[in-house]
Order: structure tokens, then sequence, then C-alpha cells
């Protein structure tokens, strides 16, 4: 062997910069445990302080490379403004994760046209200015993805949840395309649709049947759209061909069942 | 905001007898624990786990159950001095998938590794390592406690040395472990040199753990109790020690094999476990041999098969574990064996293990310096609850003790008999248990 070169080519790995919106939710923690042990470097924007502070103590126990605080509230704040200051932080972006969202209680928000506004500022409205601001970025990186977590309920209305549906709705529509204008620069879009998953959102429905997952199934699909595929992913997988058919039950059929 | 507490009838304990539906909470962060000891209203409370207790003391059906298993946070973990901090929630699977790499190891663990440190700590778990490390409290630097009528306190050893020996092997009854530091155990590598040794009858096994345990870090037995007359208490005895190969390679959850349905009940009867005890010697009876094991299948050999309790169909299981001291054991142990040889109502897994001197932590610590034998009995009602009350009575008789966790029958006196030192106990008023209103009526 002497003689011989035994150099290794060894690609530099430079550890992801990930940027967490809604950081304290149970899937976005879950994912955030599935990036720390690469050594990514993640901030986590939520509003409760403390909770950030207890999460990235874990991450980075967990092989987080940083793991970074920042209380904020998403739904008011000034996402270009404040994802630049973000940016600069991180000195790059590779992953943004849209991770917040409230689910609100279809009745009361249709009783209540102000509390109906609300949920879709927060869900909508807010969430397309984070979109647009990171699709900014990407667009000057020529590289980097957005991750934006959306919702089966966002594929049909249904009378049990259409105010929150057609906030998921709307998202996954900016999402795609989003996508679309990225494709020929080298970034990507990616919308996560997940379907009846067991977090505090939907703590009140008791005994979950078999189509219930648990955040840390989530967290594997959202951990793979952020490798590779999109502009759309459903979470678990076979959530796809449920949403086909229900997409394509004939409204007269529809009408008569109560989903 | 809606009820913090909501009526589930999928929440069973690991045996899965009762089946009493449960008003549960499920929180996330540490800061809504002092809401939920508000939302109460006056009913008990109980913190629970991983529910891998088989009876009823992680069980609360007049009450309501605080879920800790998504309180599950590292908060500290320093690989230089091997000490650790976590939320009480978090699971010894995830630790060690943190730990290990590092060249660290639980400083005892118990036969399954999906168990929180809250509950590990609150049964003051014993492992194969017993007659060296003692239990797991002894290994506990410090801990959060939240009571509902201090608020929230640090415990060590030295700082409340009452309250501290009330919560290891509390069983949920002296407040809320919030968290916990403890202190791990270097070791050479992930793996062990486990020696496999068959014995012939009880005799045999007595010399063998004499043999054992001054050489040997992790000791344990298997015994098969359907075997009579000079042949009682065959077994196969396996002793081990770390490697010092120098791999650290943690597990990973992933490949977990699972049991979807409940067996039906016909599948466990006195022949097929008969057959399956009869095999299980054949197969290793031959001649003793040494492997090297990763810790996974040395310590959690039930762990490969995820839900594995459910093979005992819907009536669910009964574990009964006991203790015999030094000066009965020999004798105790024979009884025990004879009387369930001769009921013919076989448990597939008897397990036997000497404890070491060390003395343990906690007012309600079960271990102490003897001899242990831990069975599983297919519920069948009566039958097995009257031969349960027969073993009650050798136990009983040895001045023996038995293990709240594994319990789901036993009476007040039983209990008190098991726990002289009752009186001290430093209950929180909130707190209480199926198994609790039991033992103190
Ligand atoms: C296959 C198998 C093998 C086992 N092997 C062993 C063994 O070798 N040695 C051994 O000692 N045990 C063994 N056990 C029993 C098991 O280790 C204990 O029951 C353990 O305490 C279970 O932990 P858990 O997290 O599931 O707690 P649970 O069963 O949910 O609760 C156990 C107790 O802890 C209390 N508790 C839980 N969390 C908290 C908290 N945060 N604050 C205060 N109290 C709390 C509960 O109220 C309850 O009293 C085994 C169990 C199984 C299923």
């Amino acid at each position: 062997m002497s003689g011989a070169s035994t150099e290794i080519a060894v690609a530099p790995v430079t550890p992801l910069r990930i940027i967490i919106l809604g950081a304290t939710s149970a899937i976005a923690e879950a994912t955030a445990r599935l990036w720390a042990p690469g050594g990514a470097r993640i901030l986590l924007a939520g509003r409760n302080e403390a909770r950030l502070n207890e999460i990235a103590s874990d991450l980075k126990a967990r092989g987080a490379a940083e793991a970074i605080d920042w209380p904020l509230d998403c739904a008011s704040a000034n996402a270009s403004a404040e994802l630049g200051k973000m940016v600069d932080r991180l000195g790059g972006l590779d992953i943004l994760l849209l991770a917040y969202g409230v689910l609100g209680e279809q009745a009361e928000l249709e009783r209540d046209p102000a509390a109906a506004a609300r949920l879709i500022t927060t869900n909508f409205s807010s969430a397309a200015a984070w979109c647009l601001a990171a699709t900014a970025v990407l667009e000057k990186q020529g590289a980097g993805t957005l991750l934006v977590i959306g919702s089966v309920a966002g594929d049909r209305g249904r009378r049990s949840n259409f105010i929150y549906g057609a906030t998921k709705g709307g998202l996954a529509l900016l999402v795609e395309g989003i996508a679309h204008k990225l494709a020929p620069l080298g970034a990507r879009a990616v919308i996560i649709k997940p379907g009846f998953v067991d977090t505090p959102m939907t703590a009140a429905i008791a005994n979950k049947g078999p189509l219930w997952a648990k955040p840390e199934a989530i967290a594997a699909s959202i951990v793979r759209a952020g490798e590779k595929g999109g502009p759309e992913i459903y979470a678990p997988g076979f959530w796809r061909g449920i949403m086909i058919v229900i997409r394509n039950l004939p409204v007269a059929i529809f009408n008569k069942i109560n989903i | 905001m809606s009820e913090p507490f909501v009526t589930r009838s999928d929440i069973l304990s690991w045996g899965r007898v009762v089946r009493a539906p449960q008003r549960v909470a499920t929180p996330r962060f540490r800061d809504e624990l002092d809401k939920l000891l508000g939302a109460a209203n006056g009913a008990s409370l109980l913190p629970i786990g991983l529910r891998r207790s088989y009876g009823d003391s992680c069980l609360n059906d007049t009450g309501d159950l605080i879920d800790m298993s998504r309180v599950d946070r590292f908060i500290a973990f320093d690989p230089a001095q091997g000490i650790l901090r976590a939320e009480a929630g978090t699971s010894f699977s995830e630790i060690l998938r943190l730990i290990v790499p590092h060249g660290w190891f639980l400083p005892v663990t118990p036969g399954t590794r999906f168990v929180t440190l809250g509950g590990a700590i609150a049964n003051d778990v014993h492992g194969k390592n017993h007659h060296r490390a003692g239990t797991f409290g002894r290994h506990v630097r410090a801990l959060g406690l939240l009571r509902s009528d201090r608020g929230h306190l640090t415990l060590t050893p030295e700082s409340d040395a009452a309250l501290f020996a009330s919560t290891i092997g509390g069983l949920g009854l002296t407040g809320i472990i919030e968290w916990a530091e403890i202190a791990l155990v270097k070791t050479d590598s992930s793996s062990l040199e486990v020696e496999t040794i068959p014995f012939e009858n009880l005799d045999a096994f007595w010399s063998l753990a004499d043999a054992s345990t001054e050489k040997f870090e992790h000791t344990v037995a298997w015994v098969d109790c359907l075997s009579r007359g000079e042949s009682l208490g065959r077994g196969i005895f396996s002793r081990g020690n770390w490697t010092p190969y120098g791999f650290h390679d943690a597990h990973d959850d992933k490949t977990w094999k699972r049991v979807v349905a409940d067996a039906p009940e016909f599948l466990l009867n006195p022949l097929s476990i008969g057959a399956f005890n009869e095999l299980y010697y054949r197969l290793h009876a031959g001649r003793p041999h040494t492997k090297l094991q990763h810790y996974v299948p040395f310590f959690y050999p039930l762990d490969a098969i995820h839900g594995w309790n459910r093979l005992y169909g819907r009536s669910g299981l009964l574990q009964y574990q006991c203790l015999v001291p030094r000066a009965t054991e020999r004798e105790a142990i024979r009884a025990l064996l004879e009387e369930i040889a001769k009921e013919g109502q076989a448990s597939f897994l008897a397990v036997l293990k000497t404890f070491g001197d060390v003395p343990a932590s906690g007012l309600f610590s079960f271990p102490r310096a003897g001899t242990t034998l831990a069975l599983d009995f297919p519920n069948r009602g009566a039958a097995t609850l009257a031969l349960l009350t027969r073993l009650d009575a050798i136990v009983r008789d040895a001045g023996g003790a038995l293990y709240p966790a594994k319990d789901g029958r036993i009476s007040r006196e039983m209990f008190r008999l098991s726990f002289p030192r009752w009186q001290e106990f430093e209950k929180d008023p909130a707190m209480s248990s199926d198994f609790w209103r039991r033992v103190s009526a």
C-alpha cells in the first residue's frame, strides 16, 4: 500500500441551517429531534420563551450544533423583516419549516366572524407572508427548501371544518405555485398534508382509531420532504389514496355523508 | 381552552386485566403541570409513564391521570462526567440512544427499555446487576418534585432525606416527578460476553448463583416451572459482563415487530405453555456456551415483540413477583415452585434472581437481600387468584415481600408486611391510585 494515495475525498459537510416557525408544536418538535443528531443549526421561533428554551436544550443534547430561541408571535410579526434577521443570524437558509396554525371549532367560528377572521389571519394571511418572504430568500440563494404544514382538510370543503380547511387549501395552492416558480432556480417548496395526528391540538378527541398517526411519523415524512420530492406530500402516505377518493366523490353522494 | 382531562377506554396497564375507563391529561410541557393540579377539581391525581406496570398501580379510575410520557426532553448531558438530567417522561430507550455512543450506560435497567425515568424512580426498579449496583434510586442525584401542597421542590438524598426516601419507590403518590438527574456508568462497549448454563434443579441453581455474583455484573435465571420432583426448578442460568471490544452502538427503535391484535385465548393453555417450557429448556440445555451479545437482546429480549402482552388475549395476564429473604430463601423458593407445578397453571416466564445487600433508598422499594421470583400467569379468574393467594401465604411465612409494580390484587395486610415502614410515607394529599385505595383501605 505504501506509495499509493490513501487520501479519501471528503465532501465538506456543512450543517443544515434550519428555521422553524411554530417550533413548540408537537410536529415541529418531533421533526427537529430528527434533524438534531446530524448537527443541524436550528432557529426556533415561537411565542413561549420558556418552552423554546426547554426544546433548545433538548436539541443540543441530541446533537444540534446550535439551537437558537427566537421568541416571536409568528402570526403578527413582520415576516420579511424578521426573516431577514433570522437568515442573517444563520448565515443562510437551507430549510424553513412553517409549522404554526390553529384548529379552531367550526361551530364557534361560524357564530363569531371576528374569531373566523383571526383564524384566517393566523393560518393563511400571516403564513402566506412568511412563504413569500422565504421565496424571496430561496430565489436569491438559488437553493434551499420551504416546507409548509398543510392538512388533508384543505383538499375538499366539508361542513365539519371548512374554515380551517379553506386556510390550509389556500396555503396548498400558494405553495404549489411557489414550487413552480422555484423549480427552475434550484430551490424547492413542499406542502405536507397530514391526516389525523395525535397532538395537543386534537387532545379532546378520545380513543383515536387506526387512521391516527403520532407526530413522530409525520416528522419522518417532513424530514424526507426536506431532502427530496414535492410539491405535495401526504403524511402518512396512505392519505393520498383516501383523498383521491374523497375529492372525486360525486356531490350527490358527498352531500349525503357526514364526514 | 378545551378540557385537559379526556375520558379514554384505551388506557390499560401492562397486564390488561383492569379495563375501567380513565380520565387522562397528556401535557407536553412542565409549565402545564400547575394548571393540571388545579384543574382536577378535587378528584385525585396520579402521574403515569409508559404503563409498563402490570397491575393497578398506574391506574386511577375514580380520579385523573397525568400521562407524563410527552414531557420527555433532555435538560443537560455531560458526556465527560456521565451525568444526565432529563424530564420525567423521557424513556430509557431514548436515553440509551443518546448516551451509548458516548460510552455510557444506564446504571440499572429493568427488562424493558420502554419505561420512563419518572416511572423507573417511582418503582425504584432493579435489574440483573442488583447484586452490584442496587436499585435505580441509588443513582438518582437530584429530582424535581411538584407537590400539590408544597409546590416545586428540588430533592437530593441530603436536602430532604425523608421526602426523597418516600419518592424513590413512591408509586407516584408523593407528587409529580418533573425531572431527574442520574449518574450513568461507563462501559467499555455496547456488547456483553454472556454465558448460558443449563442447571438441572434448584440445588444446582443455588450453587451457580453463589459462584456467579462475585465475577459477573449481570446474572439472572429462567426456570421451567412445570418440572417436578428431581428436576424441580431446572432452568437456564445466564450471566454476563461488558466486553472491552470497543464498539459503542446504540439501538434503533425503527425495527419493532408489533402484535396488533389480541391473540385468541386458546393459544395459551397449559399444554402450549408446557410445550414452550420444554422446548425452551431443550434449546438451551446442550452444553454451556459463551457468546457476544448486544445490550438489546441481553437486557430487553421481550422488547423485540412490541405489545407481546396482547398474546395473553383479552383477559390479560397477572404477573406475580415476590422476594424472600436470605434466611428463608431456599425453602421458600422450593415451596413456591412446588405449589405452581402442582397446580399446572404454568407460567411462560419464570425468572429467578438473587438480590444483593446494597440497601435500597426508598420506603416502598421492593428489592432487598434475598431471592426474587417473577411469574406471568394468563388470567383465568378465580383459579389464578386462588393460586396467587396460596403463594402469598408462602411469601408471608418466609418474611418476604411483593412487588407493587407487578401487582393488581394484594391485601392491605400483605402490603404492610412487605413494607414495614409504611407509616413514615409522605404521601401527597392530592394523589391516589387504584392500588393505593386497596392497600390503604
Ligand atoms: C417486560 C417488562 C419487564 C420488566 N422488568 C422489570 C425488571 O427487571 N425490574 C423491575 O424493577 N421492573 C421491571 N418491570 C416493571 C417496570 O420496570 C416498572 O413498572 C416501571 O416503573 C414502569 O415504568 P413506566 O414509565 O411504564 O411507569 P408506569 O407503569 O406508567 O408507572 C409506574 C409508577 O410510576 C409512577 N410514575 C410514573 N411517572 C411518574 C412521574 N413523572 N412522577 C411520579 N410518579 C410517576 C406511577 O404513578 C406508577 O406508580 C418490567 C416491566 C415489563 C413490562
